[in-house]
């Protein structure tokens, strides 16, 4: 009863390659974690716009959204650090080879606590990388204690609630002269799968914060990291549509609409405004926007800013095209008349 | 706040006939930011070009301006450059501690000194030199606000016809030290210098023994700091990631690597560096930005002080357990804690050998020259590529901020090895590898770097439990065959580090194991156990951890031998504690000096001889 079918063609992306090329290991994680839904993001938009996975380098630090890089992704290398100080190791990874896409993926306790120093001067220098805050307001690898993230009366489980104001990490990445900021949820697919192609397409660093609720930990009713909360309470700036650097931009553009964004690699954000008026290009206004939603009770979420005209850290150091970490000896090793000249100038 | 006591001393009765050539020591007491610093090298510098072994020691305050600070040149025809405790000559500059400065010196010394301190009312027995230094600076210079920088430049006038300093070489110095661009300056401080030995010759009968006259022992060589030797190291081992967080002593490493990639690693026709430097947020960050561009493939480093190590500590442990190479320099001071930033110990070597909890192990390399300070630098680099470990180079402040004298350095003779990284051709031909197989029995692992061009070259780095393929582990013989690996590794790296320097003389029947700038000290010391007690001493100098069979060899020879320690803990002889059978353990004795100052052969002796029971 054997027959022999052709198996339909697999289906590819423009670099020849498949969605399973983009997958890493089995998540570990709980069921119905906000991080898991970021990790199909990840996977589908480094597929969709055809990133070759061996030229992405995943940095991470320590906790639940930390260990998600194993998940995703699995034929680019990966380093799993030390908590809070992934921005380090991914700076030296990418001055050591600036042409590896850095995506780095990090939690709220990792970003908003331990690592806030190393988050603000990765910002400072705007290493050309993208950066994932998957925040749920809390600290699930240690059993639900609260992060810095955590708004003012939202609860523990057991009840407890918090009386510290929390860190708002896109307002802090925008005063710190972040050059990409935006905020997602991790249940909203088609916003995050843009957002996340902009981060692709940005050449500075791409501050991306996504609300991605613990199922375990801070799920529940006095929460307001949960999907019920983040449901009644999502304020998205805009509609947003990413057109990818390989395909045809000539699509039809309703009038005074919709923004058009230019990347550097030829892609185009186009921002379809909803009920506000919102100019992403204008970092004040982006600040205004956060401070009145944070009034009222809102989370706002889109893309907060953009600018695509500061220079990177990897710019500022004036290095070559080409990984300085595997330049030949003789471009790294001065000839012996240098060293010649120096000794005769300390005699 | 002087409780020193005049006590009546005999007046001296004069030394005429007793002459003292090339063999003294001059010490320089001075305020801190009075540009104290300049005439001071000019000083050295000049004794050194009349071809005489000379070493210069800075003994300064954390502190910009407004401290005393001292100054030690010592001449030594013998060729000693350790630090001597007695002073021969003492140029007092400093109001706030010329008096108790005065007080410490020995019957005899010469004391050239401003004026109006009146230091002669103090003692009858030493040999005074006032000089009205106010008075003589005002003529050759002219603009107020630079007298109080030029006028020490007199002293080198006045010390150099006491000395019989040939002032031409004076004047090469200054020049030497201001450079053709700063040729006004090198102009003003010669016109200060000229002006104090036109004083000093028509004022002061040389009544000192202490004199110097041209030798030919420094042709060819040259005068390095130990930070800059090191710099230039790295700079020859190609580095090309360099990550540092300013602190005391090892600020000036990093500085003057900068200022050599600059000239020599930066092509002005392209605007483009072979390097980069990050001058990082703290410790924390430089060491993982050395560690994220050692895994990436880079020749990285960081430059630290202790309490750098201290903060480094964790990421260390886990370049250590992933397998991470990394070079870093611990220029150390003395601790613990804030310690005294600007004085020198060789405190950090416990915790470095261990740092990071857990069970971790970590190779050092100890220079103790400026020569070492550059080879080392070089092989340090190999080393950490090819067993992919955090390597440190444990320098001192005596060692990395001093000027040394020094033997040209040699152009690497090797080409630069960059241990097992797997190309895509590579992982063409073997289909695949796992990142942690111990496969040539030497405990080190294949690596891919990031961005290398194949699907097959990704791993996962991480410092939770890995098994053999880097993937994520809980399992007991996964863990235990890791850390097996590890401590491996480490024993294979025990017959590569640099061999120790080992100094036998027959019928001895006590040694000395010493590292780093301990070593003038004891050398210095073996010479005067013999002259002045009919003992003789071997010796072994180790140049890095872990230590090689050769040390258990050395002890074996003597009955007893004295490990020398520059902190309170013997920490040297701690850490030979912990590998040594007890027999062994039971002949080495303990010399500690701990007081911040460059050790000095005198008390190794002294120490030597109480314990000898002679």
């Amino acid at each position: 009863m054997s027959t022999t079918a052709t198996p339909p063609p697999k289906k590819v992306n423009h670099i020849g390659l498949e969605v399973i090329n983009y997958k890493g290991s089995k998540t570990t994680l709980c069921a119905g974690c906000g991080h898991n839904a970021v990790s199909e993001r990840i996977v589908e938009c480094f597929y969709e716009l055809g990133v070759q996975p061996w030229t992405v380098a995943k940095f991470s630090g320590i906790g639940c959204s930390s260990k998600s890089p194993a998940y995703f992704l699995g034929l680019s290398h990966g380093f799993n650090g030390v908590h809070g100080r992934m921005p380090a190791i991914a700076t030296g990874a990418i001055l050591a080879n600036r042409t590896l896409m850095g995506l780095g993926v990090t939690g709220d306790g990792d970003t908003a606590s331990i690592g806030i120093g190393q988050f603000m001067h990765l910002v400072r220098r705007n290493m050309p990388m993208i950066y994932v805050i998957e925040n749920n307001g809390v600290y699930g690898l240690t059993k639900g204690q609260f992060s810095a993230t955590a708004d003012v009366g939202s609860t523990l489980k057991s009840g407890a609630p918090n009386d510290l104001p929390p860190f708002d990490c896109c307002a802090l990445a925008l005063k710190w002269g972040a050059t990409f900021v935006a905020r997602s949820f991790s249940g909203d697919k088609k916003q995050l799968q843009a957002i996340l192609k902009v981060a692709i397409a940005h050449q500075g660093l791409s501050v991306i914060d996504v609300i991605s609720p613990c199922v375990t930990f801070n799920d529940h009713l006095g929460s307001t990291k949960s999907y019920t909360y983040m449901k009644d309470h999502e304020e998205p700036l805009h509609e947003l549509d990413f057109v990818p650097f390989f395909e045809d931009l000539a699509v039809d553009i309703p009038e005074g609409e919709v923004t058009d964004v230019a990347l550097h690699d030829g892609s185009h954000l186009r921002i379809r405004k909803l009920e506000r008026d919102f100019d992403p290009t204008n970092r004040l206004a982006a600040l205004a926007a956060l401070e009145e939603a944070e009034a009222k009770g809102e989370v706002l979420t889109g893309v907060l800013y953009v600018n695509t005209a500061k220079p990177t850290f990897v710019e500022l150091l004036n290095l070559p095209d080409e990984p300085i970490a595997t330049l030949p000896e003789s471009m790294v090793r001065p000839a012996k008349a240098v060293l010649d000249q120096v000794m005769e100038e300390l005699r | 706040m002087s409780t020193l006591e005049v006590s009546p001393v005999e007046p001296l009765s004069g030394e005429t006939g007793r002459t003292v050539v090339n063999d003294f020591s001059i010490q320089v007491a001075t305020v801190n930011g009075s540009g104290s610093q300049t005439a001071n090298t000019v000083l050295m510098r000049a004794i050194f070009q009349m071809g005489i072994p000379v070493s210069g020691k800075n003994m300064f305050p954390s502190n910009i301006a407004g401290l005393p600070t001292w100054f030690t040149i010592r001449a030594s025809k013998r060729g000693y450059i350790g630090r001597r405790k007695e002073i021969d000559f003492l140029v007092a500059m400093n109001p706030e501690t010329a008096r108790e400065d005065v007080m410490k010196l020995e019957s005899g010394t010469a004391v050239v000194y401003d004026e109006p301190l009146k230091l002669d009312q103090l003692r009858s027995d030493l040999h005074f030199y006032p000089v009205p230094f106010d008075k003589l600076v005002a003529p050759v210079c002219p603009d107020p606000r630079l007298r109080k920088l030029v006028r020490n430049m007199i002293y080198d006038g006045v010390v150099a016809h006491l000395l019989s300093i040939e002032m031409e070489e004076v004047r090469q110095a200054l020049i030497k030290q201001f450079g053709k661009k700063k040729a006004k300056a090198a102009d003003l401080n010669w016109g200060a210098a000229q002006a104090g030995f036109d004083y000093a010759l028509k004022t002061f009968t040389k009544r000192d023994p202490y004199r110097v006259e041209r030798m030919n022992a420094t042709a060819g060589k040259i005068i390095i700091d130990g930070n800059s030797a090191c710099a230039l190291g790295a700079m020859f081992a190609g580095v090309t990631v360099v990550t540092w967080y300013p602190i005391t002593p090892s600020s000036s490493l990093v500085e003057a690597l900068i200022g050599y990639m600059k000239r020599f690693r930066h092509d002005p026709e392209t605007g483009k560096s072979t390097y980069a430097i990050v001058q990082a947020e703290d410790e924390l960050a430089s060491i993982g930005m050395a560690l994220g561009a050692g895994w990436a493939g880079a020749r990285s480093m960081t430059a630290t002080a202790g309490p750098g190590i201290s903060l480094m500590s964790e990421f260390v442990g886990l370049g250590y357990y992933a397998d991470v190479p990394v070079v870093i320099y611990d220029v150390e001071r003395v601790g613990p804690s804030t310690g005294l930033p600007t004085r020198t110990q060789q405190g950090d070597l416990l915790t470095t050998a261990i740092l990071s909890h857990g069970d971790t192990k970590h190779p050092m390399f100890f220079p103790c020259s400026p020569e070492e300070c550059f080879t080392m630098s070089i092989e340090a680099f190999d080393f950490a590529e090819r067993f992919q470990t955090p390597v440190f180079i444990m320098s001192d402040l005596d060692l990395g901020m001093n000027n040394w004298m020094a033997d040209p350095f040699p152009y690497p003779e090797k080409p630069i090895e960059r241990g097992k990284v797997l190309t895509a051709e590579d992982l063409n031909k073997l289909g695949g590898f796992a990142r942690y197989r111990d496969i040539d029995g030497d405990g080190v692992g294949y690596r891919t770097l990031p961005g290398t061009n194949h699907p097959h070259a990704s791993y996962f780095t991480r410092g939770s439990g890995h098994n053999e393929k880097a993937q994520y582990t809980e399992r007991e013989d996964d863990y235990i065959h890791n850390m097996d690996r590890l401590a491996h590794k480490f024993e294979v790296m025990r017959k590569q580090v640099p061999e120790p320097a080992v100094d036998i003389r027959k019928n001895a029947e006590i040694g000395f194991i010493a590292l780093g700038t301990s070593d003038y000290a004891v050398r210095e010391s073996r010479d005067q156990l013999r002259a002045e007690y009919g003992i003789d001493a071997s010796y072994l100098r180790v140049k890095a951890y872990p230590f090689s069979t050769d040390v258990a060899e050395f002890i074996r020879r003597h009955d007893r031998v004295y490990v020398v320690d520059q902190n309170r803990d013997a920490q040297l002889l701690a850490l030979m504690r912990l590998e040594l059978e007890p027999d062994l353990i039971a002949r080495l004795r303990s010399v500690r000096y701990y007081g911040g100052l460059p050790l000095d052969a005198r008390t190794v002796t002294e120490e030597v001889v109480k314990q000898e029971g002679r």
